[in-house]
């Protein structure tokens, strides 16, 4: 039987909406915890954790997201570890976003300027006080902006998720397709959800910017 | 006991030996002026006196602490001896009174109150008092190298390192931060200073040094050695600043 596209399967999508959301946010937090230790082992004094971290960022940007997903469902599964796909879906969205992530914040903690470090150690601070206190409120302004667009990325990027079997907004819209055969409508309706996502985060990221140049300013 | 001890230290970058077998020796109270052509090595060495830079080899001691570079050893030299930079380096995030309460908060652990009324106390002595509240940008030149030095004070060194304070400044900004500088001189300050400022040199250092090629070339009182250079090269690095 076919069903037309009404307000039940809205909600659907909405409902689906939801995992899209918990994906985003729970591969943002994980992967952003993940991020900044890869961050700081990436410019760490010492040479292995520096190594380590290169690799693991090497490894991870060079592999299809897909491959991740694959080896954190398929992989552990079939090594006796068989997770919700939910979880998988997370462990690998997190594994993403902690290589990309640690990388632009890498970038921004390399781009805070030598004198910094030079003039904050000068005044007795320790490592971990020269980060807190001096070079790393310095990277947020620098990160922000890749940070936020790497985030929609994520948002979107979720969608691959779909393929083990976790209905999130992608899913949703084909699983919707499938029973009222318009294309159009359903997945016109799926960008427009994506669009409402995204669109307000980059609104949010050029507005933070501009207040972060207002409060420098001072 | 002098207060800073430089025995026959070495330092090279790559193959470039910066710092070939440099021995001096700085007295409480003493303003010593580094001088020199760019590539001399003059700032190296004024780097190598708070551990910025790490020597390969020879002795160095300033305010009691033998150069140890052990963080914690380090650290603790750093606590008595402040360094001002060409380029400023405020903390561009924090506004004045923050830059200054910030060591001494962290490293003393001085109440926030006690640490502001520091700020006060260094600001004053700047003339700046009206600033604290200021970010960095919001300054110019001279004023956020007067913060940079309040800042410096605000840890209470024992030893001062100005390098080349004022080589970003235009001429009128030049003369405020000098005025700085030469206050804390006649406080009793212990600083030695890399400048291109000659006449200040002459001023307001006991002893001036002129280093060439990695050497000290030339040293002594500085209203002696200005008046009668001894060799050649400083008489001619005299006469080329003076154009």
């Amino acid at each position: 039987m076919i069903r037309s596209f009404g307000v039940d399967e809205i909600l659907f999508l909405l409902q689906s909406t939801g995992w899209t959301l918990v994906l985003t946010i729970t591969a943002s937090l994980l992967g952003g915890i993940l991020a900044l230790g890869v961050a700081l082992a990436r410019i760490s004094t010492h040479s292995v954790a520096r190594e380590i971290a290169r690799v693991y960022i090497a490894i991870v940007q060079g592999v299809p997201v897909l491959m991740v997903l694959f080896l954190s469902f398929y992989g552990l599964a079939h090594a006796g570890l068989e997770l919700p796909p939910i979880i998988a879906a997370s462990i690998a969205l997190s594994i993403y976003a902690s290589a990309y992530l640690g990388d632009i914040w890498r970038g921004a903690i390399e781009s805070v300027p030598r004198q910094q470090w030079e003039a904050s150690a000068s005044l007795a601070l320790t490592r971990r006080q020269q980060y807190r206190y001096v070079i790393l409120p310095q990277s947020v302004k620098i990160a922000l902006p890749p940070t936020v667009g790497f985030l929609v990325q994520l948002v979107k990027n979720t969608s691959i998720v779909s393929i083990v079997s976790v209905v999130e907004l992608t899913r949703a819209g084909q699983l919707i397709n499938n029973v009222t055969f318009q294309p159009f409508k359903v997945f016109v309706a799926v960008a427009v959800i994506y669009l409402a996502i995204c669109y307000p985060m980059s609104r949010a990221s050029r507005r933070l910017e501009e207040r972060f140049r207002v409060y420098r300013g001072g | 006991m002098s207060i800073v001890v430089v025995d026959n230290v070495r330092k090279s970058f790559a193959a470039n030996e910066v710092l070939k077998g440099v021995s001096l020796t700085v007295e409480r109270g003493q303003v010593v002026a580094l001088v020199g052509r760019s590539g001399s090595g003059k700032s190296t060495l004024l780097r190598c006196l708070n551990g910025l830079e790490v020597i390969d080899g020879g002795r160095i001691e300033v305010a009691g602490h033998p150069m140890d570079y052990h963080p914690a050893k380090l650290r603790a030299l750093r606590q008595d001896v402040g360094i001002v930079f060409q380029s400023f380096n405020l903390f561009p995030h924090l506004s004045v009174g923050e830059n200054i309460m910030l060591a001494p908060g962290l490293v003393k652990g001085c109440a926030r109150l006690e640490a502001r009324k520091l700020a006060e106390q260094v600001l004053a002595r700047i003339g700046l008092l009206e600033k604290i509240d200021a970010y960095p940008d919001s300054l110019s030149g001279g004023q956020q190298q007067r913060v940079a030095i309040a800042r410096s004070l605000a840890m209470q060194p024992r030893v001062m390192l100005f390098d080349e304070v004022t080589s970003a400044l235009d001429p009128e900004l030049t003369e405020e931060v000098l005025a700085v500088v030469e206050q804390l001189a006649r406080d009793g300050m212990t600083m030695l200073l890399v400048t291109h400022e000659m006449t200040f040199a002459r001023r307001v250092a006991d002893m001036t040094v002129f280093m060439n090629q990695g050497r000290i070339w030339e040293s002594g009182e500085s209203e002696r050695i200005f008046r009668q250079p001894q060799t050649p090269e400083f008489r001619q690095f005299l006469s080329s600043t003076l154009k």
